[in-house]
């Protein structure tokens, strides 16, 4: 594992799923790439995912957010059966569209007002119905009584973040990126050739153009380049059921079947700091809500139940952004690094390295943080 | 069952025997003890097949850490026989893969 | 919730639990123990107090020995929850459990955890076929129902459990078909530096002796320093193939029992995020604590028995004690150690004369490589059938523990939460990758450590 002195066109920081989605597109778009990643140990937000490709709802304050995911969500065929022909990876796609259950009728009400604002503020192009109970049972036929509609749009689907993740690593090292394991990124120095330098203890890497996607950790290296990546931890609790069969066509936003059968069901957000263990009150919580949800739930055994902290902006929106002041170093933080996977591929990636800047991306910067408190914005 | 029980009880031993039920088939089996026991005495060597690949499994550990001797007991899926205790007239049943979920599901049913 | 205020809650009712109850309550404290089986025992005393005199005629003294023990336990007035299933213990000593379809949650003063040992997974080719058993198992079977292999039985590993076994068998009339042992001249004799440490226990010592003795003058046919073991079968197992010097051997039988030592039952320490280490003699996680058992970083919470490192049914009685006794003071408000090991010096004394044969054991049976670190078509994780050679791959692509592999791979998701594989997985990473166990770590453990219905846990 001892690479000194390596060097190349690019350096990744950061091996998760959204450094791995970085380093695929900049390693197809023809640079050589080098990914940092650390070890068993690390926080890792992305073993934390819940799996969704998910649209609905996202970028109440923020349209562009929501065109954003909408249009991200549209890359993923293209991006699954790229990856299948070019690995032998199938990620298990499936975007047959997704329910947000609601067990009130202001729930129900509150959701429809959202969902219409959203629509206006993106011109139309997002397509969603509210479903009373009645018309949702017609879909889901497993619902309980407690559920008393729901909101659907075809924009939504799920994956299996595990193997997309597989298939990306795999992709990366057919195309000759190389991933250097127990890597701690330290110190970033810019050199005098136009370019940077980055320690991980004795070792140093060399890279014209730097990528900033260690998740939790971009707020201490952002500094370093000139950069601002105020992002903070937020803790996700999920309960994980035995395998169960098929009984789930659709995702819904806090209850979805992986394809090997399991039920995953979250989705808590906390702001409890580097805590990621669970804790009993709100898996309780979860798990009510799951029988409430989908009674023939009640008797199946629950297998393991994980906390993961997942990585927050201020407003909950992401970051993209090249440094001003060391031009060359790049910024990439989100919250939703399986939505946006397509996207950070297929459209982030050509831009770093060396494309023009997508219309879309211009207002993800940290320009938009005022230095005050600012009220997160959380999806749910 | 083409074959004798792998298993025996000691002769002398005191205990009574109840009638359970192993995929409808009556057996008659010692009382006071685990499900798993008392199939086994039963001739019953196979319990489950997995969900990932319907490999045939039985009991391994028989003290409730291994998960292997997984059976639908009473109606109830992926028990572990090994920490139940046989009841007069118990209904069990192989456990065939992943849990199936009662009606109102969706799509396929298998 | 319970209305009074418990002292001190155990959970485990075998020889630890049920000491530090005897001790505990006769300092007047009140006492609750929480164990999963029916009646108090553990798995070394399981179905002590049911036991008939044919069966401990059977079973041996040192099982008798048990009964007086429970019956002492049953008479102390400590409350005795049985099939109470502790799924979550906290950090604060919160004591969430299972029992007859309901969770309940308990805020003891203290915690014991006595949670013993299991079997070490003995992973083989076709050891997940049915008809394959670990000797444990098969005194389980023994001791709570006189249930016996009905043909000529196999028995295959090392250990004094497997000895036990056999002799068992034999006053029992049960055939053995072939008694097949790993160990080896070789083991004797790396046993051997550690024989005269162990002569202070020489009451055990010759009861092993005596144990194999019986088992050679039996006429079983006896195979010794066996390797290469697999066992064969279609949808049950029907033989066993393994190699003694340059001979190969098949054995054909339908039962199987295999046993390489035990091993800690480590799943609430790691839950709890205790600092465990790796013992590099008994190769296993044991969890680090103080001389009267308080986890280290963990106030409030102790462990005593097999738990907290391989000690034996005698020995773990005596750590049980010790444990009560510093958790006593602990709830006295006392907490200097140095007073402790003064107070409880002729306790840890005998403790110490008790395990002084453990060495000896550890080196004369050490499990081998071969069946810690299988070859690549054996399935390690058998509740999601990933084999050992899967795992190699992925640490050969970077993955560097077990909590990648766990991503990667699905070792460790099953129901069994890593219990069977666990070992096994943190063995072969460290060896693929050249470091030490220690150094690859043990996959995170998380609550419910036992199953729990959604239904159960929501409280519907």
């Amino acid at each position: 594992m001892a690479d000194a002195g390596l060097s190349s066109d690019c350096i990744v920081v950061g091996g998760g799923l959204v450094g791995a989605s970085i380093a695929y597109g900049l390693a197809r778009s023809g640079a050589s790439v080098i990914v940092l990643d650390e070890d068993d140990k690390a926080l890792r937000a992305t073993r934390g995912n819940f799996g969704l490709i998910w649209v609905q709802n996202k970028g109440i304050s923020m349209p562009r957010y929501s065109a954003w995911s909408r249009d991200a969500a549209r890359l993923w065929p293209g991006f699954a059966s790229q990856l299948l022909s070019e690995t032998g990876v199938d990620v298990n796609l499936q975007q047959p569209g997704g329910f947000c259950l609601c067990l009130s009728e202001a729930e129900l009400l509150e959701r429809e007002r959202s969902l219409q604002a959203i629509q206006k503020a993106v011109q139309g192009d997002y397509p969603f119905e509210m479903l009373d109970q009645q018309a949702l049972r017609q879909r889901l036929p497993a619902i309980g009584p407690e559920v008393v509609g729901a909101s659907f749009t075809p924009m939504d689907g799920h994956v299996n973040p595990l193997k997309l993740y597989l298939a990306l690593l795999q992709a990366c090292r057919q195309m000759g990126v190389r991933i250097c394991h127990a890597a701690h990124a330290g110190k970033i120095e810019t050199s005098d050739d136009k370019g940077f330098r980055l320690s991980c203890g004795p070792v140093s890497y060399r890279a014209g153009k730097i990528v900033l996607a260690a998740g939790l950790g971009n707020r201490a290296l952002a500094e370093q380049v000139g950069l601002y990546a105020p992002v903070v931890p937020t803790r996700g609790q999920v309960l994980v059921t035995e395998r169960l069969r098929k009984f789930l066509d659709y995702p819904t936003n806090k209850l979805r079947q992986t394809d090997e059968g399991a039920a995953h069901i979250g989705d808590s957000v906390e702001d409890v700091g580097f805590d990621d263990r669970t804790t009993t009150d709100v898996l309780q919580f979860m798990a009510r809500r799951a029988v409430k949800s989908f009674p023939l739930l009640r008797d199946v055994n629950l297998v393991r139940a994980w906390g993961a902290l997942r990585v927050m902006t201020p407003d909950g929106f992401p970051l993209y952004e090249e440094s001003i002041l060391h031009p060359g170093a790049y910024v990439v933080t989100c919250h939703s690094g399986v939505t946006l996977a397509a996207a950070h591929a297929l459209r982030v990636a050509p831009w770093i390295a060396g494309g023009p800047v997508p219309a879309e991306i211009s207002e993800f910067t940290a320009a938009r943080f005022s230095r005050g408190l600012v009220r997160p914005m959380y999806v749910n | 069952m083409s074959e004798t029980p792998a298993f025996k009880t000691l002769p002398g031993s005191a205990a009574s025997r109840v009638e359970i039920f192993f995929d409808g088939r009556p057996l008659q089996v010692p009382a006071g003890q685990s499900v798993a026991a008392a199939l086994l005495v039963g001739g019953v060597q196979i319990f489950r097949e997995t969900p990932v690949s319907a490999a045939p499994r039985g009991p391994y550990c028989m003290m409730g850490v291994c998960f292997e001797c997984l059976l639908e007991i009473d109606g109830l899926q992926n028990r572990q026989a090994c920490l139940t205790t046989v009841r007069e007239g118990m209904k069990i049943r192989t456990q065939m893969g992943a849990r199936m979920l009662a009606a109102g599901g969706a799509s396929d049913a298998g | 919730m319970l209305a009074e205020p418990i002292d001190l809650a155990i959970v485990g009712a075998g020889p630890a639990g049920m000491a530090a109850a005897l001790t505990a309550r006769s300092a007047g404290l009140s006492v609750i123990v929480l164990d999963e089986q029916a009646a108090p025992g553990g798995q070394i005393y399981r179905s002590v107090t049911s036991a008939t005199t044919g069966r401990c005629d059977v079973l041996g003294p040192d099982y008798a020995e048990g009964r007086e023990l429970a019956r002492d336990f049953e008479a102390s007035g400590a409350r005795h929850e049985h099939g109470a299933a502790v799924w979550q213990v906290t950090p604060e000593g919160r004591i969430h459990y299972l029992q007859a379809g309901q969770s309940r949650m308990i805020e003891p003063g203290k915690v014991i955890l006595c949670t013993g040992a299991m079997e070490r997974p003995f992973p083989i080719p076709g050891w997940t076929l049915p008809g394959v058993l670990t000797a444990g198992a098969a005194q389980i079977l023994l001791k709570t129902g006189d249930v016996v292999p009905a043909d000529p039985v196999v028995l295959a590993g090392c250990g004094p459990l497997l000895y036990l076994l056999a002799w068992q068998y034999l006053r029992a009339g049960v055939p053995i078909k072939a008694f097949i042992e790993t160990t080896s001249a070789a083991d004797y004799l790396r046993a051997l530096a550690k024989l005269p440490a162990a002569m202070i226990h020489w009451r055990l010592l010759a009861k092993g002796i005596g144990l194999k003795a019986a088992l050679h003058s039996s006429g079983v046919p006896i195979f010794s320093g066996a390797r290469e073991l697999r066992i064969e079968g279609g949808k049950s197992a029907e033989a066993i193939e393994f190699r003694t010097g340059n001979r190969q051997h098949r054995v054909e039988a339908r039962v199987f029992l295999l046993h390489q030592g035990v091993v800690p039952n480590t799943q609430i320490t790691w839950s709890l995020r205790a600092s465990h280490v790796w013992d590099p003699v008994q190769l296993c996680w044991t969890p680090r604590a103080s001389v009267g058992g308080e986890l280290i970083g963990l106030p409030g919470i102790f462990i005593a028995g097999d738990g907290a490192g391989i000690i034996g049914a005698e020995a773990s009685r005596l750590s049980g004690r010790v444990a009560a006794l510093a958790a006593l003071r602990a709830l006295r408000g006392s907490h200097s150690d140095a007073q402790f090991e003064n107070e409880a010096a002729a306790l840890l004394r005998d403790l110490r004369r008790a395990t002084a044969a453990r060495p000896f054991l550890d080196a004369l049976y050490r499990p081998r490589a071969e069946f810690r670190i299988p070859a690549d078509e054996v399935i390690v994780c058998r509740c999601e059938e990933v084999t050992a050679g899967e795992i190699r791959k992925h640490v050969r692509s970077g993955c560097l523990g077990p909590n990648q592999l766990k991503s990667f791979t699905r070792c460790g998701m099953g129901p069994c939460q890593g219990r069977q594989c666990g070992l096994t997985a943190t063995e072969i990473i460290a060896a693929e990758r050249g470091v030490a166990a220690s150094e690859a770590g043990y996959q995170r453990v998380r609550p419910p450590i036992k199953p729990i219905s959604l239904g159960e846990l929501g409280g519907l």
